[in-house]
């Protein structure tokens, strides 16, 4: 299997992956705990105009989805504070209105909509080494802030109301998960593509804690799930010859069955204390 | 402390709300001295939830003014002095979590924006969860928790920072009678203590000996505001005034606002 890191472009994809396996989860740990796991879907889609934006004005399209999506998530934000719009319709609305600006953009561009395959579905074997610059240093920002602030991210989206009375600035924050989600989707986009990004972010936090009862544990073990997902669905794809993008999504949810049951089995069997705690 | 007249843990003046253009709080004033506990009783729709909501900054108001310990509310810091106990719904979210992170988080008020825990906050939150009598659920996770002991829960978050003021939304809501008690004696444990309490209520059961004032309001605005024994049966009064329980029994007494003071 080692083999495959010979080639330059796999060695690439093999960093790109492991960034993308662990910035997703941090993340999406977040935001699965209030209840927005389909924000990252939402934004993917954003992240798809600022793509087409790229190819219309001839700038890399990593920067400019990087840019736009992040604004689409200051604007959801604010949608959800101050807004009228509840939280799902203004999801959908990105969705619409994401998918449509990035096919539109692109047939402006004088492109086929087919150019967008490879940001839709990944094309990790064709990340440079530019593009791995910027995947690596968004990553270690993503992961870092993730991390270092969860003890105010997690008051943020355990008790949003308690948090505030608390004088945590919950506005500021909220606007930062969703910043940080929408820069991993950039991390994410040339490994798993937009439109599977948000499994990354939500299927390892899904599994993990089928398993575990606190949150350290699960956002910690979410990390190792989402590491061993995206470098195993790698050298799966490039042994059975497959796209690696869906070929890492499955790995997770494979995670997901199995966690499911072994949850399953230690509720019924033993006591509910017996699922695991060890951070 | 040392000041010769200690402000008023919370004072609320002339507070009007309104939501969606609707009037739920009309001119309420609210007080809530040092060591005091005082209960906030009403039917469902009376704005007492409001109210509270309000007094901790989570709704705004159109007019009227709210201090807590003599500072206005938007210029107010000390967020550790005051403790919010929110109905038990909040208690879960998404991700599990056990209860010494629930009660963890209540340690925020003194790092809120960034840093990780300290010894002085682990021995908080030990000495929190002692003190509401849950330290052999430390590493439970709240959803596996009874109803009752999630409520505890919030309880120990609140005092984990060193709250001096306890703001409790509803806290006997669906609670059954055992864990009423264990309640009834944290909260005489701490009223002894010094700490000033404002309780948000339907009914008091076992709580009622401990409480030094009650204030009822109705349709927004205050239409009692003296001792709990005066009130004399404020199970009484709910039945009278909220449709609750027994659900339709309420419509068909008809009594006339107001008639909670001399009930």
């Amino acid at each position: 299997m080692l083999d495959a890191l010979q080639y330059d472009f796999m060695k690439y994809a093999l960093v790109a992956a492991i960034f993308t396996g662990l910035a997703a989860p941090a993340i999406g740990t977040f935001l699965v705990q209030r209840r927005l796991a389909l924000l990252g879907d939402g934004l993917g889609h954003v992240a798809l105009t600022g793509v087409a934006l790229g190819l219309l004005v001839n700038v890399a399209p990593i920067f400019t989805a990087v840019v736009v999506a992040a604004l689409g998530a200051v604007v959801i934000e604010l949608l959800r504070m101050y807004g009228r719009t509840s939280a799902d319709v203004a999801l959908a609305m990105l969705f619409y209105g994401g998918i449509a600006g990035g096919v539109l953009l692109t047939n402006i561009a004088g492109e086929s909509a087919n150019s967008l395959n490879a940001y839709l579905f990944g094309a990790i074997t064709t990340v440079s080494s530019s593009d791995l610059v910027l995947v690596g240093i968004l990553g270690v920002v993503v992961i870092a802030l993730s991390l270092g602030l969860s003890p105010q991210l997690f008051a943020v989206c355990q008790d949003e109301e308690h948090a505030k009375v608390s004088g945590v600035p919950t506005r500021a924050y909220s606007i930062l998960i969703a910043v940080l989600a929408a820069v991993t989707i950039t991390v994410a986009m040339k490994t798993v593509g937009l439109l599977l990004v948000s499994a990354l972010m939500v299927v390892p936090v899904a599994a993990s804690q089928q398993i575990t009862r606190s949150f350290r544990t699960t956002h910690l073990t979410a990390m190792v799930i989402g590491l061993f997902a995206a470098v195993g669905g790698l050298f799966t794809s490039y042994q059975i010859d497959t796209a690696p993008g869906p070929t890492i999504v499955m790995i997770a949810l494979v995670v997901f069955a199995v966690a499911a049951t072994v949850g399953a089995v230690l509720t019924r069997t033993r006591s509910r204390r017996a699922r695991v705690d060890w951070v | 402390m040392t000041l010769p007249t200690t402000p008023s843990p919370l004072a609320v003046r002339g507070l009007t709300v309104a939501l969606d253009g609707r009037p739920v709080l009309r001119q309420v004033d609210l007080d809530v001295s040092a060591g005091e506990f005082v209960t906030l009783l009403g039917a469902n729709g009376s704005g007492k939830s409001t109210l509270v909501r309000a007094a901790v900054g989570l709704v705004p108001f159109s007019s009227g003014t709210v201090e807590l310990f003599g500072t206005p509310l938007g210029r107010f810091r000390d967020r550790q002095r005051l403790g919010y106990v929110p109905q038990r719904s909040r208690a879960v979210a998404g991700v599990p979590a056990t209860m010494h992170e629930v009660v963890m988080s209540g340690r925020l008020a003194r790092r809120r924006f960034v840093g990780w825990r300290s010894k002085d906050d682990l021995a908080a939150v030990e000495a929190a969860i002692a003190r509401v009598g849950l330290s052999d659920r430390t590493r439970s996770a709240v959803s596996e928790m009874s109803g009752g002991q999630q409520q505890r829960a919030l309880i120990a978050r609140a005092l984990a920072a060193g709250a001096e003021l306890l703001i409790m939304d509803e806290p006997t809501a669906g609670v059954d009678h055992d864990n009423q008690e264990s309640l009834a004696e944290l909260l005489a444990g701490l009223v002894a203590e010094g700490t000033s309490i404002l309780l948000v209520a339907h009914e008091l059961g076992p709580l009622r000996p401990l409480i030094h004032r009650a204030v009822v309001l109705e349709n927004g605005t205050v239409t009692y505001d003296g001792p709990v024994d005066a009130v004399r049966d404020p199970e009484h009064v709910h039945v009278h005034v909220h449709s609750g329980r027994p659900e339709k029994a309420d419509g068909f007494k008809g009594n006339p606002v107001g008639g909670g003071q001399d009930a």
